[in-house]
């Protein structure tokens, strides 16, 4: 049914259709709308979840750890420092194979403290082997949830997921979205079975030590699961498709009229709504430029993003991040698609943009297919302010 | 899929921890006993059993030889003995 | 529970290790329907190295200051499932993981105010990492981190009064233990867990390694303390004091010279005076001289 809701209202809503077993997060802006909803969702009676009111993130991500292990469906929430506070703990749970999904509603990192949007946060975890998927708008982000507790808890898979989508532009913001119903709801995502269970009728222990002899296995094990997720991805889209109508195709990429494009710019998230509308305007004047959408993060598509590149000659990868000391995260795995391949763009420009939520406007986009041309740039970040950057220390 | 590392407790073996003993091994006289099961409380490993008077038995492939349980029976009814006497062979 | 023991030999404690009696004590005391989230420490490490374990109950141990966090989920879950009434959920782990890096989360739990029984295991150091200073090292102890020497005869501060603050958190009981009173423990226990809501219970474990004395010793070691008035054993409820062990107060002295981590106070009677201070002091505010 369409609503015209908050998305932080929406991402409520949808997650009450899963019926989680317990809840728990730690209220960080912009974040705080989707936890405040559900809690008044338990206290309306409308929720029937435990809803744990934690001390802080790292024990938000402790309770939802415990509450899987003990073989219910949980849920958490988290931004940005959050993120960062339960960092070790997000590591932990995807080491433990436990099924957590968490939305991330993806913030600038301190220091400076900033709260508007970029993706720092949840980039900065790419390595935690968690599952990683970006919105683009409040629809992807409602639709997502549904899609991230059908993989994650799929027995094949066992593994977080992590669903982010842009702080404030997409939490705060106003959009019409088609709310999925609960008949179809229970449809598509089954009642969670877990694998393994801490249960006094079978008893096991969870989370020991492993010797040389023992840990790298595991590693190698997340790593083959994140490689067949890919076609997992496929698969569920389908299945998605076939419930609610909405196709997701490959749940990998976005490839918007790119099939015969000179420039393509690649991004992921809710810029990719202000990418599209350039792209148009450039098309309608007969400039051939595309938009490549990233939205599956990890695991990273790559097989997927050579098919839709490799005959475009000039690549902006547009990053709402950036590495410190090395090139921008999504452009090393641009790079990474094509090296030792025999076909691939002549140009792949790296360009940094948005950080501390400083609006992408469609001019910043067109400065990005300006800028992108014959000489490779990398982490050219758009849209600085050179008067700030001519203040000297202690001035 | 290689899972996490659960264990099953039946499923495991554990260490022979009894090849730990290089000095002493506690050897239960099985004169005086009167059951109070202090010895089996308070064995780390809890390697100690029984529950008549006289009866109680200590599982060698575990003891690390600690010396507790003779330190606590109130009838010095357990003594520690050199390894090397093998009072109990199992 | 001779096919499944609660707390199976082959683990890999030190002999004689206090801390390996008391927990097979606890689970032992909570029987089979009992979940334990464990804190990184030596519990942890001796008694779950991959493909081993010694726990025949369901177990989990996630990091070092998060136990209480994980059995506030375990609990919740278990909640939610209908199952808490027949299940005991205990958190446990030493005192590092307790009063230092898991103070927090400890205390989000008892505030919150879950059905679950947390256990430190106080062997006064991070014995697990070699020994190191913990806020529940007492005062003037030789430790790793704070060791005695030329300029120095050891920790410079006192013991951090964990019980006395999650007694102030107004949970409904608390309660010191020791290992040289095993019976005690396990009354202790099973009178915790037949309250509902949050309780807290800390166990004086000696540890052979980190304190230098004999195996065969802990328990006079362990009773010495209790006799000094260094560790009094008490129980709270509901925030307020019910229960104590009343004793005829020994020299600290003797207590002292039973361990080498107190060893190079034995000719220092300006810093035995210090101690003896902190023993009369428990003394008088838990009023544990025996009439």
């Amino acid at each position: 049914m369409k609503e015209f809701v908050e998305g932080s209202h929406a991402i409520a809503e949808i997650i009450t259709k899963t019926n989680p077993g317990v809840i728990s997060a730690y209220p960080i802006t912009p974040q705080t709308h989707i936890v405040e909803d559900l809690a008044q969702m338990v206290a309306n009676g409308e929720l029937k979840s435990q809803f744990v009111n934690v001390e802080s993130e790292h024990s938000a991500a402790s309770v939802v750890l415990g509450a899987s292990a003990t073989g219910v469906r949980v849920y958490t929430a988290t931004s940005s420092q959050g993120l960062f506070y339960m960092q070790e703990v997000v590591f932990n749970i995807a080491g433990m194979r436990l099924p957590v999904i968490m939305t991330c509603a993806n913030r600038a990192i301190s220091a400076p403290i900033n709260i508007w949007n970029d993706q720092q946060d949840s980039i900065s975890l790419r390595d935690a082997g968690w599952i990683q998927i970006y919105a683009e708008d409040n629809q992807e982000a409602v639709d997502f949830h549904l899609i991230a507790y059908r993989l994650g808890e799929d027995k094949r898979v066992m593994l977080p997921v992590m669903v982010c989508m842009d702080g404030f532009i997409l939490t705060h913001g106003m959009e019409t979205v088609d709310m999925p119903e609960q008949d179809k709801v229970n449809k598509f995502l089954p009642a969670y079975k877990p694998l393994y269970k801490l249960d006094p009728a079978n008893p096991i222990s969870m989370g020991l030590l492993a010797d040389p002899d023992y840990y790298m296995e595991t590693r190698f094990a997340i790593q083959e699961t994140m490689k067949q997720s890919i076609d997992y991805l496929s698969e569920i889209s389908a299945e998605f498709k076939s419930v609610f109508g909405r196709d997701y195709k490959d749940l990998l990429v976005e490839e918007y009229q790119t099939k015969d494009a000179e420039k393509v710019i690649v991004a992921m998230g809710s810029v990719c709504g202000t990418i599209k509308e350039v792209i148009d305007e450039q098309r309608s004047k007969g400039k051939k430029v595309g938009l490549l959408r990233i939205i599956s993060y990890r695991p990273f598509p790559y097989a997927r993003v050579y098919e839709a590149l490799k005959d475009v000659p000039k690549v902006a990868v547009l990053d709402k991040a950036v590495s410190l000391g090395a090139y921008a995260p999504i452009a090393v795995e641009i790079k990474a698609a094509f090296y030792g391949k025999k076909k691939g763009p002549k140009v792949i420009s790296s360009f940094v943009a948005g950080l501390g939520g400083r609006d992408i406007t469609l001019e910043s986009i067109g400065e990005v297919l300006r800028r992108l041309n014959t000489k490779e740039v990398n982490s050219d970040f758009i849209d600085l302010k050179p008067e700030l950057l001519k203040e000297e220390y202690g001035e | 899929m290689y899972g996490p590392l659960n264990v099953n407790p039946l499923k495991s073996k554990g260490g022979k921890t009894g090849s730990w003993r290089t000095l002493l091994r506690p050897h239960y006289l099985h004169k005086n006993c009167i059951a109070c099961r202090m010895c089996l409380m308070i064995c780390p490993e809890g390697c100690v059993q029984g529950k008549e008077k006289n009866a109680f038995t200590v599982d060698y492939n575990f003891c690390k030889g600690c010396g507790l349980c003779a330190d606590i029976c109130p009838k010095k009814d357990i003594e520690m003995v050199p390894e090397e006497s093998k009072e109990e062979e199992k | 529970m001779e096919n499944n023991p609660l707390f199976r030999p082959g683990h890999t404690a030190c002999a004689g290790c206090g801390q390996a009696i008391a927990a097979r004590l606890v689970v032992e005391a909570s029987g089979v329907n009992t979940i334990i989230a464990n804190s990184t420490g030596c519990l942890e490490v001796f008694t779950t190295k991959y493909p081993d374990t010694a726990w025949g109950v369901p177990w989990i141990h996630s990091l070092f200051e998060n136990s209480s966090a994980v059995a506030s989920g375990v609990e919740a879950a278990l909640k939610y499932l209908g199952k808490k009434d027949l299940i005991n959920v205990i958190a446990q782990g030493g005192d590092g993981g307790t009063g230092d890096i898991g103070l927090q989360a400890l205390s989000g739990m008892l505030e919150r105010g879950h059905d679950i029984l947390y256990v430190c295991y106080d062997n006064e150091a991070y014995m697990n990492t070699g020994v190191q200073r913990s806020g529940l090292t007492p005062f003037d102890t030789n430790t790793t981190t704070s060791p005695q020497g030329v300029q120095s005869t050891g920790n410079i501060r006192p013991k951090k009064p964990v019980p006395e603050i999650c007694a102030a958190h107004g949970i409904p009981y608390v309660a010191t233990a020791s290992t040289g009173f095993p019976q005690d423990i396990t009354r202790k226990v099973k009178k915790a867990l037949s309250i509902k809501g949050p309780k807290y219970i800390q166990i004086h474990v000696p540890c052979p390694l980190g304190w230098r004395y004999e195996t065969e010793q802990m328990i006079a070691v362990a009773k010495l303390a209790v006799e000094t008035g260094l560790y009094p054993l008490f129980e709270f409820e509901n925030g307020v004091i019910a229960n104590r062990k009343q004793i005829t107060p020994k020299p600290v002295e003797e207590y002292l010279k039973t361990q080498g981590r107190f060893k190079h106070l034995l000719g220092n009677p300006e810093e035995v005076k210090k101690i003896q201070a902190v023993a009369d002091s428990n003394i008088l505010k838990y009023n544990l001289k025996a009439a």
